[in-house]
């Protein structure tokens, strides 16, 4: 048993420096994760601000124009231009100088005076779906302010209820505290599915794997000793960048640290196994790349990493399911803004484990019978 | 033989072995059609920025005729799934729990308030870490509130007073689906994939395999190796376009308002750039491994998220929306959004595809300059 | 000169890599006669494919002109490239095409009228007899119908000027005969002039004329005779009847004035400085002990003796002494035992029930042609493929059975000295000291041993990759023999490697055995099948013979052939084997 274990330690250790003295897997390792979390961290928003308009006002009244100046005055809205008449209107949108008009009729005044209602028209851009509702909102909340602070001042009745609304966790919505937390996941995912799954292959085309296979190392140890080196190198890439999340982009991490590398651990576990089941299909390096790249995609866009999976059809729902990366960016975003602790992360952590144990004995599996 | 005869011949070997290889091997295969097939079934089923049937912890505290209106409004919404809760801990125990995503709060004095002069508060806390989703949820709640309150008004013969009523038209996009959005783009990321990631790897597997100091000793031109070797994958990414416009079309639904000539006329455009930007990478890069990472990173990924296929560029900070004026996907995205759903709108088509012009005039006029028929420097 | 091919006049040609610069070729002159087969010839580095290269107009001189068919390669190298065939190393055929899609390829390429194709497809099939595989993928052929093929594209459009290089490495015998018979006949047919490189140094004697290459300038021009004519006297066979072969070349190769002593059959062949012998007395053995007779030289005895002469320090280390592994004192008997072993992939029997025993202490070969079964048998015998049927026992273990046990005791060395080549020697050497399970101290022991006998220390923390060939290969046996195997595996270990580096090789397997560890075999080169003690000579999953290098021999000898070489042997047995299939079909 002794000797079992120095055999696993001396491959691990001969994993790792291969993996840190080769220039092209150290550039794999460290080049492509910055260069994400960077532009990931900062070009990954649906924060929107100045969002182009132009006001095609044909009312001459105060209160149109004070409806204007509440818009225009919002940080979210920059002011393109006015135009006086209709013809205007599709070209600037057309073109994408604008996101929107609004275009207030002639009577406006008149009506707000009367006690009518007026019905200012909104034309909005809907090419990006997203960004048109997301604008649209934005000019309901100005619009209804509007509308409580002038029944107020003309003693007229408001709405018999208002909202207040108030967010959780992330009080001033700002995409950047949901996307970093992710990339946490998505770049250790790529870096260990990477690692582990070329291990195998670049052996065989070094043709070292033989070498390897005459020497008393059970198939047990090999892939013990090489699932190591990508747990290791997961781990700290992970710390590294989560220490990056809290410092450089200054993310609150409000729950428990220990829960967040329970989760890490269980999550690089099960990566390794995937991993490792690609490295026992691949014979070349080029099919591990590609093998890691047809798994990778769809497990970052099913995991919830950008959009809400509750948003998916309910069949893909379910196939999310078995995508590790799913439960682990339920507990980074858990620990980082509502402060999980481990219990309350319980149905993510058993989830992961039985995917780990699974992928794990399927590599071994796997292995040992393409051996054969 | 006359000269051009021979150039011609040379051509058509070049190209007939490219494409028996691309018809011979599984992982070309792959790329070429394997990988945009699961991009657009995961973009076009899997990805939604469309909320529905979101969980909402109704709390009402003395529930009554008023409430139940309030309540009902939610139950008749298409984007709420209302679960109803006694006490206010209750329903943030929830939502720590991540079992509703947001919660309404009537409390036990709101029939009352209604009835008053002041209006009554509804407490609505809603889960911010996905900020957009949380935008998104608060515009739909928003939106049954309004349209309550007026049904609510009406009932009860009260005149409210509602100055303004916003009209919006949503142009190119009524319904606002996210998928008609999404997919378009996604063209955009497909062919860059063929052009230059395919088309880098495949040139540094004659490196790796040896088979390109066999041809250079041949007495095939620079010309004729570049374009032999660019035509077989530009017919296979147009295959990859039409393949895209065709399942866009008819599987998702998306409509075409533009003219599908000029769709592919802007396509062939963006594929010469991409194919561009492939053979730039080969230069450098002389084995697969390098040319994969390398091409992933800098024309994949930047596909992705730089070009305005999911992020609006307008949103990002200023020095990567400069950054983002590099990125060729970013002016066939737009081409693509427009020709989709607003149709042929000139000055959009000319400004980007002139962008394309100048980008393709400068990746292959590099990469010809740096491919060269000798092995070292 | 008017009658010159090729003419490269004071070229040099020097390559930066990672900063540092080396000369490919310095100054160098060459005259290549037109109709002529030229052999070029020298040890790895000598700058043979770089000079290949710059005919082909692949790359830029740094200085001197170079002239190809009269054609100026250095301004006009698309001119060039239409009338000269080259064919690289490793020659670019795309596996995933078949046999014609490469042809009509290169014809393509090189511009054959359509017209002329079927006839000359026709000629070129035939010749190479890949006639039934036209539509087979490249990828499916063998390693001597892949360098065939080869040659049938570069010879599509016959070409003046023929550059090969090392047209035939890893090919068998049988096949690389057939090669020559190829090239010969286009020369004969086409007045083609051909230039090739080889690290066989027997088919140098194959060549109209030679040029001997070393650190990038010639040593020397002119037919296989001028080289050998200056040796006339200085070679001669040696046997002593109370010393073993093997103890009387490693003493031999240690008297002052003798070049070169290698085992050749039950002799040493032995070339010294100058003619005559020297003085024999330093071996301490009786004149009537020691047979010597003078011996005809070969182009190889002029090929070491002058390089010898260009090296630097005197490689007459003490390899017996070095490497001193202990031999298990088991009483003599078989190690391996190979009985009615099959494999089968699919329907196909690569291995068809073959026999053999190797005794302990044994030299022990495995040859035959490409496909012939020797890597699957070999790969069996180590335990990296399963047995189909059959029974193995290796070291006393029933592979079946006792994998792993039989497997800790055998040392593997896989043929392209597989090795961890980011990793510095030490760390190879301490990986493999654990993954055999070695002790920490039994670890540092071996590791020290490794170090020392095999010259590694000034290594030690050199990355594996930025070694000498030679050195790498050293380190890669050094890694095989970490835990004292009783048995040695080697997967033809000198494949690639330059006949300097060769026979040092052979020089330490030989002390190896010498300390009783079985060594297992398997090479391409007929000359090394004389170091074996005994061989199996296998083709198409069967064994055509078995006994030693003599016997094998013998069996060729006849009135018109009264010294038959090992391929003559080698190649009269497959003869044999086909001719007995066809009588029989």
């Amino acid at each position: 048993m002794g000797s079992s274990l120095q055999r696993i330690i001396a491959l691990a250790i001969k994993e790792l420096l291969a993996i840190l003295k080769d220039k092209k897997s150290r550039i794999v390792l460290i080049g492509p994760p910055i260069a994400q979390l960077l532009v990931f961290g900062y070009a990954a928003t649906f924060d929107l601000n100045h969002i182009p308009l132009a006001v095609y006002n044909e009312d001459r009244g105060a209160p149109s124009r004070e409806l204007v100046a509440r818009v225009t005055g919002s940080p979210h809205f920059e002011l393109v231009g006015y135009i006086d008449h209709d013809a205007q209107i599709a070209p600037l949108i057309d073109d994408k100088d604008v996101l929107m008009v609004l275009h207030i009729g002639p009577h406006f005044s008149e009506a707000l005076k009367l006690g009518n209602t007026a019905h200012p028209q909104l034309i909005v851009d809907g090419r990006n779906s997203n960004t048109a509702l997301l604008a649209l909102g934005y000019i309901r909340s100005i619009f209804t302010e509007f509308n409580i602070e002038w029944a107020e001042n003309h003693g007229q009745r408001g709405p018999p209820a208002i909202l207040k609304i108030r967010p959780w966790y992330n009080e001033n919505l700002v995409s950047l505290w949901f996307i970093v937390p992710g990339i946490v996941g998505l770049l250790t995912l790529v870096v260990t599915t990477i690692v582990t799954g070329l291990s195998v292959a670049r052996e065989r085309e070094a043709g070292t794997f033989d070498q390897l296979l005459v020497t008393p190392l059970r198939p047990v140890e090999i892939l013990i000793g090489k699932s190591v080196p990508g747990v290791l190198i997961g781990l700290v890439e992970g710390s590294f960048i989560l220490f990056m999340a809290v410092y450089w982009f200054e993310v609150p991490l409000r729950g428990s640290v220990g829960a967040l590398y329970l989760g890490m651990f269980l999550f690089l576990l099960s990566a390794v196994g995937i991993g490792l089941m690609i490295s026992s299909l691949a014979v070349t390096q080029q099919q591990g790349i590609l093998g890691a790249f047809l798994f990778l995609v769809p497990s970052v866009i099913l995991s919830g990493f950008a959009t809400p999976i509750s948003n998916m059809p309910e069949v893909v729902q379910y196939l999310t399911y078995i995508n590790p990366m799913r439960y682990y960016m339920v507990i980074l975003r858990g620990v980082f803004l509502e402060g999980d602790s481990a219990e309350l992360l319980v149905h993510q952590y058993w989830p992961m484990a039985i995917i780990a144990v699974v992928t794990l004995a399927l590599a071994g599996w796997l292995f040992r019978h393409r051996m054969n | 033989m006359t000269p051009a005869a021979a150039s011609f011949m040379r051509l058509r070997g070049m190209i007939r072995k490219e494409s028996l290889q691309i018809l011979r091997d599984p992982s070309s295969i792959a790329i070429a059609f394997v990988m945009p097939l699961v991009l657009l079934l995961l973009f076009g089923y899997g990805v939604s920025l469309d909320a529905k049937h979101i969980p909402l912890a109704m709390v009402v505290e003395q529930p009554d005729s008023k409430t139940a209106s309030l309540v009902g409004a939610f139950n008749r919404s298409d984007y709420f799934n209302p679960l109803s809760f006694d006490s206010i801990q209750d329903a943030q125990k929830a939502l720590d729990l991540r079992e509703v995503f947001g919660i309404v709060w009537l409390r036990n004095d709101f029939s009352q308030n209604l009835m008053s002069q002041d209006s009554a508060p509804i407490g609505v806390i809603v889960n911010g870490v996905d900020a957009n989703k949380a935008r998104i949820t608060t515009g739909y709640i928003q939106g049954v509130w309004q349209a309550w309150f007026e049904s609510y008004a009406a009932s009860k013969g009260v005149k409210l007073s509602q100055p303004v009523a916003l009209e919006p038209r949503i142009w190119f996009n009524a319904a606002v689906r996210s998928t008609d959005f999404l997919v378009p783009g996604l063209i955009a990321v497909i062919m860059t994939l063929i052009g230059a990631m395919l088309t880098s790897m495949v040139v540094a597997r004659e490196w790796e395999r040896g088979t390109m100091e066999a041809l250079m000793v041949t007495p095939i031109r620079i010309g004729e190796l570049v374009i032999g070797k660019l035509a077989p994958y530009f017919i296979l990414g147009m295959g990859g376009m039409l393949m895209s416009v065709v399942m866009a079309l008819w599987l998702f639904d998306v409509p075409l308002r533009g003219s599908f000539w000029l769709l592919s006329a802007a396509s062939a455009l963006f594929m010469l750039v991409s194919l561009g930007m492939g053979l730039l990478i080969s230069v450098v890069a002389r084995n697969q491994f390098v040319a994969g990472q390398l091409s992933l990173i800098v024309t994949f990924l930047p596909a992705f998220i730089l070009s305005g296929f999911i992020f609006q560029i307008s949103a990002m900070p200023e020095p990567i929306q400069v950054i983002t004026h590099l990125i060729p996907a970013r002016y066939y995205v737009a081409i693509l959004q427009t020709l989709f759903l607003a149709g042929d709108i000139w000055p959009i088509v000319l400004a980007n595809s002139a962008a394309l012009l100048v980008m393709m005039v400068i990746f292959l006029g590099i990469a010809w300059r740096k491919t060269h028929k000798r092995l070292d420097a | 000169m008017p009658d010159s091919a090729l003419v490269f006049e004071g070229v040099t040609k020097t390559f930066v890599a990672e900063g540092r610069t080396v000369s490919a070729l310095k100054e160098m002159d060459l005259h290549i006669r037109k109709g002529k087969v030229t052999g070029l010839i020298g040890p790895d580095g000598a700058g043979k494919t770089t000079l290949m290269r710059l005919a082909a107009g692949l790359l830029l001189p740094n200085a001197g002109s170079i002239h190809a068919l009269g054609i100026d390669v250095v301004h006009n190298p698309l001119e060039v490239q239409s009338s000269v065939g080259y064919m690289p190393q490793r020659f670019g055929l795309y596996e995933d095409l078949s046999v014609q899609e490469n042809l009509d390829l290169y014809a393509d390429l090189q511009g054959v009228e359509p017209a002329l194709r079927p006839p000359r497809y026709k000629e070129l099939m035939h010749m190479t007899g890949l006639g039934p595989f036209t539509r087979r993928l490249a990828g499916h052929l063998s390693g001597g119908m892949k360098q065939k093929l080869g040659l049938a594209c570069t010879l599509v459009r016959p070409p003046r000027l023929l550059l090969l290089d090392e047209p035939t490495v890893g090919v068998d015998p049988v096949s690389r005969r057939e090669l020559w018979s190829i090239i010969y006949r286009q020369v004969q047919e086409q007045g083609m002039t051909v230039l090739l490189s080889t690290a066989y140094l027997d088919e140098a004697e194959r060549c109209d004329e030679v040029v001997l290459m070393h650190e990038g300038q010639g040593l020397g021009h002119g037919t296989p005779e001028y080289f050998r004519e200056p040796m006339r006297g200085r070679c001669f066979h040696i046997t002593a009847s109370s010393l073993s072969k093997r103890s009387l070349q490693t003493r031999l190769s240690k008297v002052a004035g003798i070049v070169d002593a290698i085992i050749e059959g039950e002799q040493v062949r032995v070339v010294t400085a100058s003619p005559g012998l020297p003085d024999l007395s330093v071996l301490g053995l009786g004149p009537d002990e020691l047979t010597t007779e003078a011996a005809e030289p070969i182009f190889e005895d002029a090929f070491i003796a002058t390089l010898k002469g260009k090296q630097k320090e005197d490689d007459t280390t003490d390899f017996s002494a070095a490497l001193h592994t202990p031999a298990t004192d088991q009483d003599k008997g078989s190690v391996i035992d190979v009985h009615d072993l099959q494999r089968r992939f699919g329907d196909f029997y690569a291995v068809k029930g073959i026999n053999f025993e190797v005794q302990r202490g044994e030299v022990f070969g495995l040859l035959g042609a490409n496909g012939a079964g020797k890597t699957t048998t070999f790969r069996m015998l180590c335990g990296l493929l399963p047995v189909s049927a059959g029974e193995v026992h290796v070291a006393g273990h029933d592979l079946r059975r006792a994998a792993a046990r039989a497997r800790s005791r055998l040392g593997y060395m896989a043929q392209r000295f597989s090795l961890y080549l980011d990793l510095t020697v030490i760390q190879n050497l301490r990986f493999f000291a654990s993954a055999y399970g070695l002790s920490r101290a039994k670890g540092k022991e071996r590791i020290a041993w490794a170090l020392e006998g095999f010259e590694l220390a000034e290594y030690a923390s050199a990355n594996a990759r930025d070694l000498p060939l030679g050195f790498k290969q050293r380190l890669a046996m050094a890694a095989a023999l970490m835990h004292e195997p009783d048995i040695l595996f080697l997967d033809e270990p000198t494949s690639g490697v330059d006949p300097l580096a060769r026979r040092e090789f052979w020089q330490r397997i030989n002390a190896l055995a010498e300390t009783g560890v079985t060594i297992l075999v398997t090479t391409h080169f007929m000359d090394e099948a004389n170091y074996c003690d005994r061989l199996v000579i296998m083709a198409e999953g069967e064994v055509l013979a078995q006994g030693t290098p003599a016997e094998m021999k013998d069996r060729f000898r006849s009135a018109d052939h009264p010294d038959p070489t090992m391929e003559d042997a080698f190649i009269g047995l497959i003869e044999e084997h086909e001719k007995g299939r066809e009588d029989a079909a």
